[in-house]
């Protein structure tokens, strides 16, 4: 192993953990406001949408928005399943085979 | 809850079994990701072992795309780990919002957890908790179930991914399909649905305008605050009691 990789490596391993970890010792400790709370129980559903649309509109480097990607308009059907079904497997798995299928087409 | 001792070999068994089961959608999508990272890295001068203790030690697949694109470009120390630091800084928001279900968790076990926190895990441990029947050890379980998927596939397209076909079975929709599902179920009623929307739109229009991935961290703070302002101004309080 070389021993620049090997610093760089262990660099990015220390500041990656820090904001993973000091927020759960922070907030695990002691009783948080009810707005905290109420702000928190947003985040999951705010973090899933701009994982989601972003991955799904845009493309590119730089990003710009691009409508005609099969990520796109896969989604409307896997949405819908999703919606319907509540099940997660099913959704992958429903999502991977249409996207497969598309891929072939576009 | 399950009792707390902690060396209880068969509720670590179960719970094990329990992960594993919940993180399978995280795994495939690891695997089509980490296969490309492996081919990526090494052409950007990577060894394979480097590979592996790079996906050991700082797990966090974006980055590490990052690293190897300016590794591969001349970039030296500061200017990766600074990198790095400002693209996992998203990080914060996951582990502030599940700190609420790790409470007066035992420091080290908290130390251990905090090391798999990613997008994916994230995503799946919050759901589970919040549906309930989901503890520490359950969480840790998909948390390092999917490490070691990460560490495996990268290490393993590092060796050899060339010669799998990239694409395959859609294997490249796995993570943004399981994504959908899970904000499905986050979406407890009108608020949280206009909370989701708010954010997408915004992350859409952050992302465009600003490189980096900045745009996951300001369009979900962003998205929240306005959900809390919403819940204190309209009276949305009624729908508080989801199942929480």
């Amino acid at each position: 192993m070389r021993s620049e990789i090997l610093l760089i490596i262990i660099g990015m391993g220390v500041v990656t953990y820090l904001p993973r970890c000091l927020p759960l010792f922070l907030l695990s400790r002691r009783p948080l406001p009810p707005w905290l709370i109420d702000w928190l129980d947003f985040i999951p559903a705010a973090i899933l949408s701009a994982l989601v649309l972003p991955a799904i509109m845009t493309a590119g480097e730089p990003r710009h928005i691009e409508l005609f990607r099969p990520e796109l308009w896969v989604t409307f059907p896997t949405l819908f399943f999703a919606l319907k079904t509540k099940s997660l497997a099913g959704t992958v798995v429903i999502g991977m085979g249409l996207y497969w299928l598309a891929s072939l087409f576009i | 809850m399950i009792p707390d001792d902690g060396r209880n070999r068969h509720v670590w068994r179960n719970a094990i079994k329990e992960g594993m089961k919940a993180a399978w959608p995280v795994c495939l999508g690891y695997i089509a990701i980490g296969l490309a990272f492996g081919v990526i890295a090494r052409k950007a001068g990577f060894r394979p072992l480097e590979i592996g203790l790079m996906s050991l030690l700082v797990y966090a697949g974006s980055s590490q795309f990052i690293a190897a694109a300016m590794l591969g470009a001349g970039a030296g120390f500061l200017p990766i780990v600074l990198t790095t630091f400002s693209v996992n800084l998203r990080h914060i928001l996951m582990s502030s919002s599940l700190s609420i279900h790790l409470r007066h968790l035992e420091a080290r076990r908290l130390a251990i957890f905090a090391y798999g926190v990613t997008d994916e895990s994230f995503a799946v441990n919050m759901t589970r908790f919040r549906q309930g029947c989901w503890g520490w050890r359950q969480a840790l379980a998909v948390n390092h179930v999917a490490n070691l998927t990460w560490v495996a596939s990268t290490t393993a397209g590092g060796i050899g991914g060339q010669f799998i076909p990239s694409g395959a079975f859609g294997l490249d929709y796995a993570l943004i399909a399981m994504f959908v599902c899970l904000l499905v179920f986050q979406l407890r009623g009108r608020i949280h649905v206009l909370v989701a929307i708010l954010a997408g739109l915004l992350a859409v229009i952050i992302a465009v305008a600003l490189p980096g991935n900045y745009y996951i961290l300001a369009a979900s703070f962003i998205a929240a605050s306005a959900g809390l302002g919403l819940r204190k101004m309209k009276g949305f309080r009624s729908e508080k009691q989801g199942p929480s």
